[in-house]
């Protein structure tokens, strides 16, 4: 079922044999799959899926809970990050992370994207300033902000905190964006701002998905990916995925004749 | 595999635009079989009853057309659901353009039985291609029905059949006109007749074609038939 996303791009991330457990339940079954480099791959299905425990292991941020344990591959540029000895900052400074709810730090908005920055490189005040427009620029957020940079991060709207949120994480110049639901929480013109974005950012990034909303998966994505139960059900296009998908689950659960 | 969608509401809908798509296969396919009578019979009467059909149909059309729009825009179908709504919209049109060629059938019919001697020609050879073109009809929309896929393919090579006795007949025709001149203009009226016989048995056939699409998910529009085999298969 698997399609060869090799001819269209190079794996970024590769999944191999991938099984994940909380404690006893087994949460993902033996995933296998490629994340192709600079495309946009998301991952639908229902609640409790395992879409966003696979995300939290693309970045390591599973470590944080004791009785949460992965085996299998999950190889990023070569390397397996599962048994890497590298520092998980540095790698979630190469794996960014947004997340459902936007999270700005209780800082200024400038401060809010110089503070990832500094911890891995020493800028000039010039130098950090130019970032910081960098990333508001490329998070299409500057022309909002440009005049209020010393006002708090949370003085923003939701959608303008959701974009600072992914400007946050592409200041410190990632390789893979990974976003948890990052609409889920936005109108539908912030939720047009942030898709239209994520387009964008694939010409620089890696950008990994997970959705509710399949129309969200189906309007911006490259890839897609359908999965239940801790199984990857189908990958593919995401055009083949909503018009003819290959698996009867698949094509029930986007049509909504899933339950 | 479940068949119901979790909203109830969209399967009724997807209900009831599939059944008025029936519906209007219905009504064409007795405008047709009007036409095919006023032909064999040169009836005025039937042939004035098939053009009187065509208003209901023509509404029936944006009718369908209406509820589709409403059905994508709110519901932003996906893949099987996706296909068929699309297949239905072409469907409409095709059967709208059969109500058309039914029309077009009664009103030669009227101007040959005016030209006086609407015995002399060989119309009655037409009845077979007519015939033909009707129950291919009747077997696309059954298999539309079914979404049968074995059935479309049957029909497509049926229509082959349909093209063949177009051949001929316009073969014959033309001997007709060369023996005697003064048949030419009724001829000519007989010749655009078995042409919207013609074109009727390609509609059904593009009906067919549909079925495939919505099952498969294959386009195999203007693709030989022996590789739309393989993808019914």
């Amino acid at each position: 079922m698997l399609i060869d996303t090799e001819k269209v791009s190079p794996a970024k991330i590769a999944v191999k044999n991938l099984d994940f457990y909380y404690g006893k339940f087994h949460a993902l079954k033996n995933i296998n799959l490629d994340i192709p480099e600079k495309k946009v791959t998301a991952f639908i299905g229902p609640s409790g899926c395992g879409k966003s425990t696979l995300l939290r292991v693309f970045n390591r941020m599973f470590e944080l809970y004791p009785e949460q344990r992965a085996q299998g591959e999950v190889v990023l540029d070569g390397e397996n990050l599962l048994t890497s000895k590298q520092d998980v900052a540095l790698l979630r400074a190469k794996v960014g992370m947004v997340f459902q709810k936007p999270t700005p730090f209780p800082m200024s908005i400038f401060d809010n994207i110089a503070f990832g920055v500094k911890l891995f490189e020493n800028l000039s005040a010039t130098d950090m300033e130019e970032r910081v427009e960098w990333a508001l620029r490329k998070s299409a957020l500057w022309n909002e902000v440009k005049d209020k940079l010393k006002q708090s991060g949370s003085s923003l709207s939701g959608g303008q905190q959701q974009r600072l949120c992914i400007a946050r994480g592409v200041a410190i110049k990632p390789e893979v964006l990974l976003l948890d639901e990052p609409c889920s929480a936005l109108d539908p013109i912030s939720t047009a701002k942030v898709e239209e974005l994520i387009v964008e950012l694939k010409q620089d990034y890696t950008v990994v998905i997970v959705t509710h909303n399949m129309q969200q998966a189906a309007r911006c994505s490259d890839f897609t990916a359908y999965m239940y139960l801790g199984d990857l059900m189908e990958f593919g296009a995401t055009e083949q995925i909503f018009f003819k998908p290959n698996r009867q689950e698949t094509e029930d659960y986007i049509t909504g004749r899933f339950g | 595999m479940s068949d119901k969608h979790l909203s109830s509401q969209f399967d009724s809908e997807l209900g009831s635009v599939s059944s008025r798509v029936m519906e209007l296969g219905g009504l064409v396919e007795s405008q047709i079989r009007q036409a095919i009578y006023a032909l064999s019979e040169f009836s005025v009467e039937v042939a004035n009853q098939v053009t009187a059909a065509e208003a209901k149909v023509n509404a029936m059309e944006i009718e369908i057309d209406r509820e589709l729009s409403s059905i994508i825009a709110r519901r932003q179908p996906t893949a099987r659901d996706l296909r068929l709504l699309i297949a239905i919209s072409k469907a409409t049109a095709n059967l709208e353009r059969v109500g058309d060629e039914a029309e077009k059938i009664a009103r030669m019919v009227l101007s040959i039985i005016g030209t006086g001697a609407p015995r002399a020609l060989p119309s009655l050879e037409l009845r077979v291609a007519a015939d033909l073109a009707s129950g291919l009809l009747r077997k696309a929309l059954d298999a539309f029905a079914r979404l049968d896929t074995a059935a479309a393919l049957a029909i497509l090579k049926e229509d082959d059949l349909i093209d063949k006795e177009f051949d001929g007949f316009v073969r014959k025709l033309i001997t007709y006109m060369m023996e005697d001149p003064r048949m030419i203009s009724p001829s000519l009226d007989l010749l655009f007749l078995a042409k919207a016989i013609e074109r009727i048995g390609d509609h059904a056939k593009n009906i067919a074609e549909l079925i495939i699409y919505i099952v498969k998910g294959a386009d195999v529009r203007h693709s030989p038939l022996d590789q739309i085999e393989l993808v019914v298969k």
